[in-house]
């Protein structure tokens, strides 16, 4: 029973000096799910994912991965663990072409004794990323380019691709339309479907009340650090209004009344 | 499936279609630079139509001025050793202002290390060490300088990488630490007559054979390795590398180490060539290495660049100051010039960002 979730957080509480960015979070995500983060700015939504991610430390609270307690020290950490996270700031490196990004950290490599010196294997990882961006219907001109040279849209779905490539045990997205056009979230959207089909568990940070009742399955809503709702939208009773009071504080639902 | 916007390429990666590389610019601004000097030569009165890089004179057993090409590239060699440290120290975001205070620091240490017992039958009269460090096996004042290096190298990585102070800064203080180092080790003394096989290190055209294959190395090791990349990537945005999970800091100690050494190495070759090793060695070593590193299209800001193009870049610089020279151009006006050459080159690299920029 244990291992049908995914993942799990028990007082989740991370404070910036006096500042309390997040409270007390209890959080659950089922094998398979995908779930809506929403909130207004400043309600915590990216500071919850910075502390299940590790790239901040959390100021208590317990976080459960597949039933294992964790406690990340640092990106990398979560990322080996498979926890894959698209970043809202796009944590691409601009000089460097689509491979060079997919395989950022964690590159395909020859003669490992080399260490630093250790040998890039451009071939196998070219190979790969063609591989991935097949699969998540990503088109790009030409994966030799540099980021730099690339549309919003195009360094969106590099990041994207990225987490997509990897197999993960969790995917974390925080705004990953926020800055596109309409095709080209379209096409973002595309991926989250297949990543759904796939059966990856997925969390979604978003403002977008259409997307993320095309996309989800439940929708978790943070005001001033607190979750103040955890709604099940698969079956309609729950509209977009009910979720805008959640946000701006008209309705609290009675198991979250502390944060009200 | 949704159509979309990026056009109907579909996955490739077409060689055809990637950029005009930068280094083939620099090349061309070579050419043009030995063009303009050889028009100078034709058109100034006082010149009496000498050609500045072609044979016209005497025998025309060559095509070209051979003794001039072998002084421009042996004046550009044991500086461009440390413009490749320093390329590296770029490409990763930072900067590396202590390089020639380490040459002459390093010179000093290694010399005393490489000196031999009896000149023309007569005791060593600048020994700095007793009689167990003359005639040392060539090895242990290579070692000694490159550890000297690796050890200064250390200091710069770990000042910027876990105390957050700026390069500029850090290397500063370094700077003047290594000039004091340099001054302190013998007193002021100059330090000379090493062994035999320690001069052979720097004599004749040595120094340009070292520097061709440190830079086919370093060229190699940028383009092909993982710390290549990861030093890219840190130069181009320290956020993502971080979160890509690249260990950054233990990667900017790694590339100050390796810049040092370089330094440390070219003053292995420059003390070996001069035979001496004084304390004032290497002054504005750091600056025209930095100017061979910008004119070869390493961007300051950091992420771009590459060996070839410092190469390059080191072939101009060499080639204007020996332009310079047979134009009979006053010393003085030669460094205002350099330092106008500098400053364009960085306004023509930012002016470029900013054209990439308009058409992405």
């Amino acid at each position: 029973m244990e291992n049908d979730i995914v993942l799990k957080t028990e007082d989740l509480t991370k404070h910036y000096g006096g500042v309390q960015a997040l409270e007390g979070a209890n959080f659950e995500l089922k094998k398979g799910e995908h779930v809506a983060i929403m909130g207004d700015n400043g309600a915590g939504k990216s500071t919850f994912v910075r502390q299940i991610t590790g790239v901040e430390q959390r100021t208590r609270g317990t976080v459960w991965l597949y039933g294992e307690n964790v406690a990340f020290g640092g990106p990398l950490d979560a990322r080996e663990a498979g926890i894959e996270t698209v970043f809202q700031t796009l944590a691409l490196a601009d000089d460097l072409d689509v491979p060079d990004n997919l395989f950022l950290g964690r590159e395909k490599t020859r003669l490992d004794w080399l260490g630093p010196f250790r040998l890039l294997d451009y071939k196998a990882m070219r190979r790969a990323t063609i591989e991935g961006l097949e699969k998540t219907a990503v088109k790009i001109p030409n994966i030799r380019n540099t980021i730099r040279n690339m549309s919003g849209g195009q360094r969106q779905c590099v990041a994207i691709a990225r987490t997509a490539t990897f197999h993960s045990r969790l995917t974390i997205m925080d705004e990953p339309t926020a800055a596109l056009g309409v095709q080209e979230t379209a096409q973002v959207e595309n991926i989250i479907r297949t990543l759904k089909e796939q059966g990856e568990p997925l969390i979604l940070i978003s403002h977008n009340m259409r997307q993320v009742f095309d996309l989800v399955d439940r929708i978790v809503v943070f005001r001033r650090g607190r979750i103040c709702a955890n709604l099940d939208i698969k079956n309609g009773d729950i509209t977009g209004e009910d979720v805008v009071a959640y946000i701006t504080g008209a309705k609290t639902q009675p198991e979250y009344q502390e944060a009200a | 499936m949704a159509d979309t916007s990026h056009g109907t390429g579909g996955l490739s990666f077409d060689k055809s279609k990637r950029a005009w590389p930068n280094e083939a610019n620099i090349f061309i601004a070579l050419i043009c630079i030995i063009g303009m000097f050889e028009i100078l030569g034709q058109l100034l009165p006082y010149m009496n139509n000498q050609s500045f890089l072609f044979d016209t004179k005497d025998r025309f057993d060559s095509v070209f001025n051979e003794a001039r090409l072998k002084i421009i590239i042996l004046q550009v060699a044991i500086i461009g050793i440390i413009a490749l440290g320093v390329t590296q120290v770029i490409i990763s975001g930072g900067i590396d202002l202590s390089s020639g205070p380490l040459v002459g620091a390093a010179a000093m240490i290694v010399m005393s290390f490489a000196q031999t017992e009896l000149v023309n039958g007569n005791p060593n009269p600048k020994a700095v060490f007793g009689d167990w460090a003359f005639d040392l096996p060539v090895l242990i004042p290579v070692v000694v300088g490159l550890l000297f290096g690796a050890f200064i190298g250390a200091i710069n990585g770990s000042l910027i990488a876990f105390t957050g102070i700026p390069p500029f800064i850090a290397t500063l203080g370094m700077f003047l630490v290594c000039r004091g180092i340099a001054q302190w080790w013998t007193r002021g003394q100059p330090v000379s007559f090493p062994t035999e096989s320690f001069a052979w290190l720097g004599s004749g055209m040595m120094p340009v054979i070292w520097f061709l294959l440190l830079a086919v190395l370093f060229h190699f090791i940028l383009r092909f390795t993982v710390y290549g990349k990861h030093t890219y990537a840190i130069g181009s945005n320290e956020d993502a590398a971080r979160m890509s999970g690249i260990n950054v800091k233990r990667h900017k100690v790694l590339v100050y180490m390796i810049a040092s050494m370089l330094a440390a190495f070219a003053a292995i070759i420059l003390s070996s060539k001069n035979l001496t090793a004084q304390s004032g060695m290497g002054q504005f070593y750091e600056l025209f290495a930095i100017a061979m590193a910008v004119i070869g299209g390493v961007s300051l800001t950091g992420g771009r660049g590459s060996i070839i193009g410092t190469v390059l870049g080191a072939m101009v610089f060499g080639v204007i100051q020996s332009g310079f020279t047979y134009v009979k151009l006053d010393a003085f006006y030669q460094l205002m010039a350099m330092g106008a050459i500098i400053i364009g080159a960085v306004v023509l690299d930012q002016w470029r960002q900013k054209q990439a920029a308009a058409r992405a």
